[in-house]
């Protein structure tokens, strides 16, 4: 039977193009959409803290999600609740007055010189109705309580000061590193790439007990001149960036006289922008995070703690006020964030140089 | 002279050079450069001697101390005192020890799939206003720690958090109540617990494995498509080998990273471990010991057990990398 044989199926280059496309497209849709759903999954915390952080504390434990309040209407110099009142063309929003057991009288508040309105039915299966209503009081209030300008001040001066000292004190080695030969040059690097591995544990404590003995504990000191002897990161990702930049330039500025300083300023450094902000960006953030070193030097001294310990401090004493500590926590977040958006592709970019070229 | 004759051409050389004195090997030009370049990493050899060197040796010597930095005068030489107390009469370290393991086990893991998870979303050509998202899942990971840490704690507050909220809503159970699901009092959710806190720092690791990921020739796809391979066998015979350096290097930062745990469980619980010793990991027993407690002799024997822990960890580890990680002729 003709049935049998199988048909020959006919296809057309435009039939082929055609089909394609339709899986492309739908493939298409299918990623982006699984992709903006696990975002959403993704960044929920953050609008899990900016919602909370707007409720008032009863809020919090009460409200189903969004901060909102039991709608009110005054009538007749009182308050009566509003709820969702269902008759049979449909539901109405009406005042609670008088509460009885099988029947209760509403009152209409878009028209309350309707006078009083019975409904039959028990008033406790209501819904009542909610309405949005933001405490943004919680920021001033957190603002003060944590007296933030205070805790700003102090990260803000760690992470300036000591970015100078990271960033200037590892090109000048990394530079060393990545044009000079002299002995020892790759077991020094070596060494200097092992200190990435070893746990800081291992220096603290006499480096506490030396910073102590000589009275530095409750400064900054402590934290802020070691950050001027370069680190391991910064010096590679900068060594790596200056691989790139080609010998010539800096051979004409020999053959013009230039000393090997003379050329670091005015050849290399200029040529280096992108890479020095990228190290300037992490070292930024690393003092913005950093916690334990301002833990053990400045828990004895209020008046200096960084954002991160002022923090830890205010959520163990506000531990019942959730929405204190969110307004908080959104506030500390958003200056990291703000400056994040602005230099994401250099930002960016140098984690991969990091990462990958190991 | 006698041994010449069967090496090849470059050792004679390298012999005649020898017989010359050292000095007029390099000239006065490349000595004045190495000079230079002794002096451009001066600062990093200084700060090595003096933060690194110098703070380790007072370290060993420390550990050999019963020294409370209260009453200095009082410190005297105990020989291993302070080490056997760490390894055998102190139980507390064991039990920061299996803590601290116990979440790395569990901790690595997923954040190793979900890094790589997320990658080859972020990789996809399918994937529309790829830089956007790109941006958006890295967003978080700028998110200062101590922000993160209250806003998960909060998210996973057993009767006020989304999570359990949304657990209700799916599944129609009430994880919200005193019997509901208790991330942060329950000793035993507390690794997932904590595993959940720190998802936002993964954004580096994403980042390095969509480099990873976008380094993989295009060709080796094409012609493994050719061969008649299905998406999951190009994945585990080329993706998953051509990105093993870039796991690997995530698998040896995470691990260090996670010996050293300490900021999370710190805020939440300060060094009281609660639940019932859940969170006392090491660095927590450390800074208890050596900060708290001010015990400079015990404090460095506990960061030096850390150290050589660390360093047995990484051993092991490169040592299995011979197996499992694919390096290309070019990169070695």
């Amino acid at each position: 039977m003709n049935l049998l044989v199988p048909r020959r199926q006919v296809t057309t280059y435009d039939e082929v193009t055609a089909r394609i496309k339709r899986k492309r497209l739908l493939m298409t849709w299918g990623v982006t959409t699984l992709a903006v759903a696990i975002l959403s999954v993704w960044l929920m915390p953050l609008a899990y803290a900016g919602v909370t952080s707007l409720k008032t504390r009863s809020q919090v434990a009460d409200a189903p999600i969004l901060p909102t309040e039991i709608a009110t209407f005054e009538f007749e110099d009182r308050k009566y609740e509003v709820f969702e009142v269902p008759f049979d063309d449909g539901d109405r929003e009406l005042a609670l007055v008088t509460r009885g057991r099988e029947t209760s009288e509403f009152v209409d508040p878009s028209d309350p010189e309707a006078g009083l309105i019975t409904w039959e039915g028990r008033w406790r299966t209501l819904e009542p109705v909610r309405s949005l209503s933001l405490a943004w009081g919680n920021y001033p209030e957190a603002w003060e309580l944590i007296n933030f300008p205070r805790l700003l001040f102090w990260t803000t001066f760690y992470a300036t000061v000591t970015l100078f000292g990271a960033v200037i004190s590892s090109a000048f080695v990394a530079y060393g590193f990545s044009r000079f030969r002299f002995r020892g040059r790759g077991v020094l690097f070596m060494v200097l790439m092992a200190t990435i591995i070893l746990p800081p544990a291992v220096t603290q404590v006499p480096s506490y007990a030396f910073f102590s003995w000589i009275g530095w504990t409750g400064t900054w000191l402590p934290l802020i001149v070691p950050q001027f002897f370069a680190n391991a990161y910064n010096v590679f990702l900068l060594r790596q960036y200056f691989f790139t930049i080609p010998t010539e330039m800096e051979q004409a500025a020999a053959v013009d006289g230039a000393g090997a300083l003379r050329t670091f300023f005015y050849v290399i450094l200029p040529q280096s922008v992108p890479a020095l902000t990228a190290v300037s960006l992490f070292h930024f953030f690393f003092a913005w995070n950093d916690f334990f070193g301002p833990l053990i030097y400045l828990v004895s001294n209020r008046d200096i703690q960084p954002i991160s310990i002022g923090l830890t401090f205010f959520s163990g004493v506000y531990d019942s006020e959730p929405q204190l500590i969110m307004a908080a926590s959104f506030i500390t977040l958003a200056i990291p964030l703000v400056i994040f958006f602005f230099a994401q592709r250099v930002f960016i970019q140098g984690i991969v140089i990091t990462g990958v070229d190991k | 002279m006698a041994t010449t004759m069967v090496k090849p051409a470059g050792w004679g050389r390298l012999r005649l050079d020898r017989t010359r004195p050292k000095r007029q090997e390099i000239g006065p030009l490349e000595r004045r450069r190495a000079r230079a370049g002794l002096l451009f990493i001066s600062p990093w050899l200084v700060g090595f001697l003096l933060f690194y060197l110098l703070p380790m040796v007072a370290s060993a010597f420390f550990s050999t101390l019963s020294f409370q930095l209260a009453t200095p005068d009082e410190a005297e030489f105990i020989g291993l005192g302070n080490w056997q107390r760490a390894l055998f009469n102190d139980p507390n370290v064991w039990r920061a020890w299996i803590v601290t393991l116990r979440f790395a086990v569990i901790n690595l893991p997923i954040g190793l799939v979900v890094a790589f998870g997320f990658a080859l979303l972020l990789n996809s050509d399918y994937l529309r206003s790829r830089n956007l998202f790109r941006t958006l899942f890295y967003a978080p990971s700028v998110v200062p720690f101590i922000a993160s840490t209250l806003i998960f704690s909060q998210i996973l507050n057993s009767q006020t958090g989304w999570v359990n909220r949304l657990i209700s809503f799916l599944f129609g159970i009430d994880a919200t109540g005193v019997d509901g699901i208790r991330w942060l009092d329950n000793p035993t959710l507390i690794p997932l617990t904590y595993t959940f806190i720190g998802i936002w720092g993964l954004g580096n690791a994403i980042l390095i494995n969509l480099a990873g990921l976008q380094g993989v020739p295009t060709a080796l796809y094409e012609s493994a498509s050719i061969d008649g391979a299905g998406w999951w066998r190009r994945m585990w015979h080329i993706t998953v080998p051509m990105v093993s350096p870039v796991i690997f290097y995530n698998l040896v930062l995470g691990l260090v990273g996670l010996l050293q745990y300490f900021l999370q469980p710190f805020v939440l619980n300060g060094t009281s471990g609660y639940p019932q010793g859940a969170t006392n990991f090491y660095m927590i027993y450390f800074y208890k010991q050596a900060f708290q407690f001010a015990q400079m002799g015990y404090g460095a024997t506990l960061a030096w057990i850390l150290f050589f822990v660390a360093l047995a960890i990484t051993i092991v580890v490169f040592g299995t990398a011979r197996s499992w990680v694919y390096y290309s002729a070019e990169q070695t």
